[in-house]
């Protein structure tokens, strides 16, 4: 047993480390792109367990499936909108005989710090009827992704592990213990389990149902469930972090109140009803969407007062906080200092000073002035940054490879110029498949790909094909070799790449235009690398 | 004891490497700590914002309750007066005063120092300037580090340990400068 200091994210994956785990497959996505990154390092320093990046969330999930079902421990890791990518084989592998445990960590991210939605894993859990564990600690996080991997085995379903930003990336201490060894390779041999024909998955879903009792018996007897009792009519339920917010405002509380906190789904029913039994009134907090609050609605009749975010007692949107939990205990805000006079003006992110979209963003808004209208859509990537100013570039962002298919979609509808904007590794996370419609109709639109040769936003993983390659995925695709073109996004090429540009926005028929230069955080950060090799004396 | 700290600055100044070095240095003094990040697209080039909670007993929130923080570290002017609402009553602010003018409508630099300058426990410290002397305007953060370190409860020689150890990869030049310029903090705003 040792001592040790870690992101939220990394006591996850080094709780399926020492779980057994055999293979970890991910798409980089804030903010749980520091699992997988953890795994790849740990498997450089020590030869395994197998961890890598894929083409996207459904592609990882679908590796990790074929690891459980070849009988091994395996984990894929994703953020709160990579489920829904993944949700296909998630939601149909709770109907398979799970094999080698199964973990699907998930971290959502409520206050949207680096996504376009808060949407709450835990109802995703819930609608495949699998298991799901909350953590509210760095310890927590550790002790459930192990135990998750048994339950996952021993009820043959996946279970989650939902993270939230703030857990994912605070650091603290995880006392660890013994590692457990991988299992070997056995494939599962129930009868058609994993072969989901109707009938085979009409018996499969029965059985999954027949299990639900077993499933609430053990989520039941979890000891990740507490409860703190106290005399008085008032009570809390916290579920995650709400707890820590909850007790770092208990001492100011004229009295304590009865707490109970549950750290894993589904919720137990019976524990919450004899929790409630002698209260008259009970506050809700938990990090995400209503879920107890709305459930318990169903569990304990009026006039029972349930507060929460959906009565309007906590606030229904954003993350939560140890002032927010404040208010809604009734307790006074804490002062801070003022600020006297001075107008403070937002710092917005943006593009780094001599990033090559912002080339890009300039030929498309030069080409695009002459035009009285036009539609340019974008994707999710640093590139969104071309929404703000001084660029003012783009129309869409709303998730993986929409930029592609929404294009075709706005060219279908009579708009021209229709230019779309997508990373290199957006494109291909979820762009192909799009392009490929566009293909097929040789669709009026003019599709840019941004390749920066990584995947910035993220912190500059790499990405699942070389830069290299790009143009032949394109062109393999069935393009009009006439209309592909592959340009260097740099300022000293910006003037002949808007008239590339200008002329394909002009043909009334598909092209694509790639346009490369690598981030410059990433040549960054390689000649550091290289300075502090040759200054260590090694080569890299 | 709590001692809460409120890191500021904007994307790329080593803010995290701040919080990093100090939650090291109490851990390996027995404190206990909790360390809140950003990652992601709140990273770049905008506000970046990092909690970090030391204290001798178990903490329970990772984020700092508002009007709780004993000391506002930042890397930046500006940035230092956003979180005020954090900064306890008799907490201190400590800025870097070279701003980072990446937005049209920053203000004119004498009306954000001005402003800071109003604070009661303001301490201002030309962080760039040393950082330069030191032998890199990179080490600015580290300048910081030195110049809030009296205020810190952890030691001078265990922070000193702790920069050599996140640096120690990037050879020993690297480690040279920023250590220099962790003492030229410490000298400016030790008591004359």
């Amino acid at each position: 047993m040792s001592e040790m200091v870690l992101l939220g994210d990394e006591a996850v994956a080094l709780g399926a480390v020492h779980a057994g785990l055999t293979a970890a497959y991910a798409y980089p996505g804030t903010p749980s792109t520091e699992i997988v990154e953890y795994l790849i390092r740990y498997q450089r320093m020590h030869g395994g367990p197998r961890a890598q990046w894929c083409a996207n969330e459904k592609t990882a999930y679908e590796a990790a499936l074929g690891v459980s079902f070849a009988g091994r421990r395996t984990m894929v890791a994703m953020k709160h909108v990579g489920l829904n990518v993944a949700a296909d084989p998630f939601m149909n592998s709770a109907l398979v005989h799970i094999n080698g445990g199964l973990v699907v960590a998930v971290a959502d991210d409520p206050g949207m710090h680096s996504s376009q939605n808060e949407q709450d894993s835990r109802y995703f859990a819930d609608f495949a009827r699998v298991v799901c564990f909350e953590p509210a600690s760095h310890q927590e996080a550790y002790e459930m992704t192990r135990e998750a991997f048994d339950a996952s085995e021993r009820f043959h379903i996946p279970v989650v592990i939902r993270l939230v930003t703030r857990l994912a990336h605070s650091r603290g201490i995880v006392q660890t213990r013994e590692t457990r060894p991988e299992n070997p390779p056995q494939k599962d041999t129930t009868r058609a389990s994993w072969i989901l024909l109707p009938a085979n998955a009409r018996r499969q879903w029965r059985a999954l149902l027949d299990r639900t009792d077993d499933i609430r018996r053990y989520v039941a007897a979890s000891a990740h469930h507490r409860l703190e009792d106290a005399p008085g009519s008032v009570g809390v339920i916290t579920t995650g972090l709400a707890r820590n917010y909850f007790v770092e405002n208990a001492p100011d509380l004229p009295a304590p109140l009865p707490h109970l906190h549950i750290g894993a789904y589904p919720f137990p029913v019976e524990t919450i009803r004899a929790f409630v039994a002698t209260l008259s009134r009970v506050l809700i907090l938990e990090e995400g969407y209503p879920f107890v609050e709305r459930a318990l609605r169903g569990i304990v009749p009026p006039p029972f007062a349930i507060e929460g975010r959906e009565s309007g007692h906590v606030p229904a949107d954003g993350e939560l906080n140890p002032d927010i939990v404040r208010a809604s205990l009734g307790l006074p805000a804490r002062a801070g200092v003022k600020l006297d006079g001075l107008r403070l003006p937002n710092r917005p992110p943006q593009l780094c000073a001599g990033c090559p979209h912002g080339d890009s963003f300039q030929s498309i808004t030069s080409v695009l002035a002459s035009f009285s209208d036009a539609i340019v859509t974008s994707d999710i990537g640093c590139y969104t940054l071309g929404a703000l100013p001084p660029y003012d570039a783009i129309d869409t962002c709303v998730c993986m490879g929409a930029s592609v298919g929404m294009a075709k979609g706005a060219s279908d509808a009579g708009y021209h110029p229709v230019v779309a904007v997508i990373g290199d590794s957006t494109f291909l996370h979820s762009g192909i498949t799009p392009l490929l419609d566009a293909v097929a109709s040789d669709t009026p639109m003019t599709l840019l790909i941004l390749d920066n040769k990584t995947v910035g936003m993220t912190g500059g993983q790499p990405t699942i094909r070389r830069s290299s390659e790009l143009e032949g995925v394109v062109r393999g695709l069935g393009i009009n070799p006439d209309h592909l073109h592959v340009v260097e996004a740099h300022p000293r090429h910006t003037a002949e790449n808007t008239e590339i540009l200008r002329r394909e926005v002009n043909h009334r028929g598909l092209s694509v235009i790639i346009a490369v230069r690598e981030c410059i955080e990433t040549v960054k950060r390689g000649k550091q690398e290289q300075s502090a090799a040759s200054a260590q004396g090694t080569s890299v | 004891m709590t001692f809460d700290i409120i890191l500021a600055g904007v994307g790329g100044q080593g803010v995290l490497s701040v919080s990093s070095i100090i939650a090291s240095s109490a851990m390996k003094e027995g404190l206990a700590v909790k360390q809140s990040e950003v990652h992601g697209m709140s990273q770049r080039g905008g506000e970046v914002l990092a909690n970090l909670r030391i204290a001798d007993h178990p903490i329970a929130s990772d984020l700092i309750p508002r009007g709780s923080a004993a000391l506002l570290l930042s890397m930046e002017p500006l940035e230092s007066l956003r979180y005020l609402d954090y900064l306890a009553p008799g907490g201190t602010l400590l800025t870097a005063t070279d701003p980072v003018v990446n937005i049209a409508d920053y203000p004119p630099i004498d009306d954000v120092l001005a402003q800071v300058r109003r604070l009661p426990h303001a301490v201002l410290v030309d962080a760039e300037a040393l950082a330069r002397q030191a032998g890199s305007a990179r080490a600015t953060n580290m300048v910081i580090v030195g110049a809030a370190s009296s205020l810190l409860p952890v030691t001078f020689e265990t922070i000193e340990y702790f920069v050599r150890t996140l640096f120690a990869a990037k050879g020993e030049k690297v480690v040279e400068t920023n250590l220099k310029a962790l003492h030229a903090g410490r000298a400016a705003t030790a008591p004359r």
